[in-house]
């Protein structure tokens, strides 16, 4: 992989009045890697997150996206990142077709290239029969894998997955991991943020937060060495034990 | 003794079938998981056995009653953890616990020596609000609320569902404890690699059970050979192996490939194959079945 | 009884630790009795009127200026003759005229107690009954600064369009009613549909609580709060308002908790059939408030409305309720007088009852 940093972090904190949410986090994302962003509830992965995505302005500390300074040029960052989260991606009530229309408006697409995006993703995805169904009568696995899609539709330098895969059958979760590896392999650094322990063996390399800090950060395999763990969910228990002992 | 007896059980909500057929039986006793991914009919089950729903078809029984005719019977005994967090949001810990004690006719000090090594843990945080707890707190919250009545059968429906892994090794913990004291427990998951911690499992999809059996019966019935595949590239070699005709399936699995060869097809050939293909330095080695990989299997059937 | 303790008190902490609660249960229903009451009694200033003056003598000629002088009323029409009046009224030019007859003078010479008439707009009741009032009032002082003088001037009024005035002191009675209907039925439907919405209720119907634990449980705590807030609006009325309460307390209090009761029952009704807060307050809003305040009475007189809403008002339980409070407050009579509507909204509140035990679900479907 060539050294071509997409997400930088240095020293980037941020606070809310004396609680520290983010510590001091340094760390650099390549392109094209996916990049697993673990941690607790609470631990300050939501915040750190959106700081990189410009929806908070960090307290101390630098960052930059894409290529831009997460300080100055946070509408910047907006328009040139995906976003999908499990919580929230498309409208359940707006077709598949209407769906993608709307945020290829929402990105600043031509109505032109929105129709040629349209057809290509609905082909990508085998979606072209349900073009006109309300996204709330699709499966969760499809629609975990339009939601990928859309976010991507403005063909952005790096997509943040927030909680992307949760609850759906072993098949169709592969499925999804198999988009996002083309994704990656077509140039897109993926940034997944979750607290499933045994997704984050799909990423190239993973952090861990605790409270606030990074604890680890390399890759599953070699964290699992580490750690003398078989699973990542065993490196999580034996790392959450030794950072609260500390 | 069979505690839990379910036959032949179907459940529509209008033109969704939720559960196609569902038989099993949970003995005294045991830890009986349901595994299974969203949708797959969890809670509709759930939801019968503690009497929140009637089955279309089909009946089932709990400690001996009929969840249809006897459910004011079945309501006494049991205790019920619901998927969602469902306590009180703005009571605190110590008032949420004395309300569904009260609610079954119970105190706390009643049954305390049963829920006294999880509330001990919450202990300290009795006066915050139920709904200032985090995630794993929570979860011990419920679960104390769900045994302060001493019930027969937990039904804990996906318990450790967005709870660290901490907080989800320690809850196994307390269900392991609390099978000593006779409790049966029914557990939903979605979680595969939980499998390990049940007496028995069933694998349910699509309203349908796949298979039931000891976590070691199931595995043990994957019959075919399993290579793990090791590599850098995991995109590229994903696709050439799929392309090769002796390749049956192949999955990604963390940061392996798990892959089932016909019949004919040694580990040589394949590290040929991807030699030849530009792909040098797989590493491909003979690995025993998951659970996960047997639930995949058995949803191709 | 233990069960139904633990459940009250949980229901109150529930009360007391959400201020929106809160702020409904209490705030509300001060804010409407003082919106409703300063709407009627309001200060004014420049009321436009007419004068009629028939007797034209020094007497009568001070008597207007009087009124014209103290700045709450403008005279803006002289009238010639009754027609002029009434053409004053229609074109709307004038609130209120005063009509002094040809023997003003006289009388108030001899002693003999002159009359004057007051003739107010009647469409609009309340602005009427204040300027009336204040018209009184101040022919009254008028008298009372010629205290030498040994008369006395009758006043004689008359509503034009809307002869007995019927909205006078109504909106205590209507307010009661709306706050009742706000609280019992709207906060009873919300409070269940939240147990559906957080799952809790999934949890208590796994338990074995008979189903009448629960609804009693939940409603209990709100039987008293409207209560509370019933006395407190009367006692607001009362005492800031002046208005009279005629009849007997306890009747009047009997009265509003059997209206409570159907309110409650409403409300209970509302939340067998809605799973969520949010559809939960809109349909008491757009079922059970909208009425209460349009279709009651409280707001437009059921006799003027067209057929279809009149028939509609039949089975609106606040129709009843503000019949008998008014009969009660205002005019002084017993429960005796108004038996067929207080029987009436017993039907209705058994009704509602029985419907709402019939829906309440067991299970989950």
């Amino acid at each position: 992989m060539t050294h071509e940093p997409v997400i930088i972090a240095r020293q980037l904190t941020k606070r809310f009045g004396p609680f520290t949410a983010v510590d001091a986090i340094s760390f650099e994302v390549e392109k094209g890697e996916i990049f697993g962003f673990l941690g607790a509830n609470g631990a300050g992965k939501t915040t750190a997150m959106r700081m990189l995505t410009g929806l908070l302005t960090p307290t101390s500390g630098q960052a930059s996206v894409a290529g831009f300074d997460v300080f100055r040029s946070a509408e910047q960052i907006k328009r040139h990142i995906g976003y999908m989260s499990q919580r929230f991606s498309l409208y359940e009530d707006l077709t598949v077709k209407e769906n993608i229309r709307l945020f290829g408006t929402i990105y600043g697409l031509t109505q032109r290239q929105i129709n040629d995006k349209t057809f290509q993703l609905l082909r990508k995805l085998g979606l072209l029969d349900e073009a006109k169904q309300l996204v709330g009568a699709l499966p969760l696995g499809w629609k975990q894998k339009l939601a990928f899609s859309i976010a991507l539709i403005h063909e952005p330098k790096i997509v943040f997955l927030d909680e992307p895969t949760g609850g759906v059958d072993p098949i169709t979760r592969r499925q999804f991991w198999e988009l996002i590896y083309q994704a990656a392999h077509e140039g897109v650094t993926v940034f997944v943020t979750t607290h499933y322990m045994d997704e984050s063996e799909y990423c190239h390399r993973v952090s861990i937060m605790v409270d606030g800090r990074i604890a680890a950060l390399d890759t599953p395999r070699q964290l699992k060495l580490t750690y003398e763990a078989d699973s990542m969910d065993e490196v999580f228990v034996k790392l959450a034990r030794t950072t609260s002992l500390s | 003794m069979t505690t839990i007896d379910v036959r032949d059980v179907y459940k529509n909500y209008g033109k969704t079938r939720a559960l196609e057929g569902i038989s099993l039986r949970v003995e005294e006793g045991e830890i009986f998981g349901l595994i299974g991914p969203d949708g797959a009919g969890k809670t509709t089950l759930f939801r019968i056995l503690t009497t929140l729903l009637t089955p279309d078809k089909g009946s089932a029984t709990v400690l001996g009653y009929d969840v249809v005719k006897d459910f004011k019977a079945i309501r006494k005994l049991v205790g019920y953890m619901p998927g969602r967090f469902s306590l009180y949001q703005d009571l605190t810990v110590l008032e949420n616990l004395q309300f569904f004690a009260q609610v079954f006719g119970s105190t706390i000090e009643e049954n305390y020596y049963l829920i006294k090594d999880i509330y001990q843990q919450i202990e300290p945080f009795k006066h915050r609000r139920a709904g200032q707890l985090s995630g794993g707190m929570k979860q011990k919250l419920a679960l104390s609320c769900a045994l302060i009545h001493k019930p027969r059968i937990l039904f804990l429906d996906e318990p450790t569902t967005g709870v660290d892994a901490v907080s989800r090794k320690e809850f196994w913990d307390m269900l392991h404890r609390l099978r000593k004291e006779g409790i049966t427990i029914l557990v939903s998951t979605p979680y595969m690699d939980e499998a390990g911690k049940c007496d028995r499992i069933a694998l349910i999809q699509k309203g349908r059970l796949l298979a039931i059996d000891t976590p070691a019966g199931i595995v043990n019935a994957f019959e075919k050979p399993l290579w793990a595949v090791q590599t850098d590239q995991m995109h590229l070699v994903l696709q050439a192996l799929r392309r090769h005709a002796n390749v049956a399936s192949v999955f990604p699995f963390g940061d392996v490939l798990h892959l089932t060869p016909k019949s004919d097809f040694t580990t040589g050939e394949l590290s040929n194959y991807l030699l030849n293909s530009g792909f040098p330095g797989v590493d491909i080695s003979l690995i025993p079945a998951t659970i996960e990989d047997c639930f995949m299997e058995l949803m191709a059937e | 009884m233990k069960t139904l303790w633990a459940f009250v008190l949980k229901e109150i902490y529930h009360i007391l630790r959400d201020r929106r609660t809160l702020f409904i249960l209490f705030g509300m229903p001060a804010a409407q009795v003082l919106i409703f009451g300063f709407a009627v009694t309001n200060e004014f200033k420049g009321a436009s009127f007419a004068i009629y003056d028939q007797s034209n003598d020094p007497v009568s000629i001070a008597l207007g200026r009087h009124m014209s002088g103290s700045g709450h009323f403008k005279q803006t029409v002289v009238a010639h003759r009754t027609e002029d009046i009434h053409q004053a009224f229609q074109s709307g030019k004038i609130k209120m005229a005063l009509v002094i007859p040809p023997d003003f003078g006289d009388r108030y010479r001899s002693g003999n107690r002159p009359e004057v008439q007051v003739i107010a707009d009647g469409s609009d009741p309340n602005t009427a009954t204040t300027l009336v009032n204040y018209a009184s009032m101040m022919i009254a002082q008028f008298k009372a600064q010629r205290v030498n003088q040994p008369f006395h001037i009758e006043v004689a009024t008359r509503m034009v369009y809307n002869p007995e005035l019927k909205s006078v002191f109504m909106f205590v009675p209507g307010v009661i009613t709306l706050v009742l209907m706000l609280i019992s039925a709207l906060m009873t439907s919300l409070t269940l549909a939240k147990e559906k919405e957080t799952g809790t209720m999934e949890l208590l119907l796994v338990s074995p609580l008979h189903p009448m634990m629960i609804i009693v449980g939940k409603v209990l705590p709100y039987v008293l709060l409207s209560l509370i807030n019933a006395v407190l609006i009367i006692a607001m009325g009362v005492y800031i308002f002046d208005v009279p309460i005629k009849g007997s307390l306890i009747a009047l209090l009997g009265l509003n908790t059997l209206f409570i009761i159907t309110a409650l029952s409403l409300g209970i009704l509302i939340s067998t059939r809605t799973q969520t807060q949010q559809s939960a307050m809109l349909i008491s809003l757009l079922s059970l408030m909208m009425p209460s305040m349009l279709l009651s009475g409280f707001v437009f007189p059921i006799e003027s409305m067209p057929w279809l809403l009149q028939m509609i008002s039949t089975v609106i339980p606040a129709k009843y309720f503000i019949i008998s409070l008014k009969a009660i407050m205002l005019k002084g009579v017993g429960l005796i007088v108004v038996w067929r509507e207080v029987s009436v909204l017993a039907i209705l509140t058994f009704v509602f009852l029985l419907a709402s035990w019939k829906n309440f679900k067991l299970r989950l479907e």
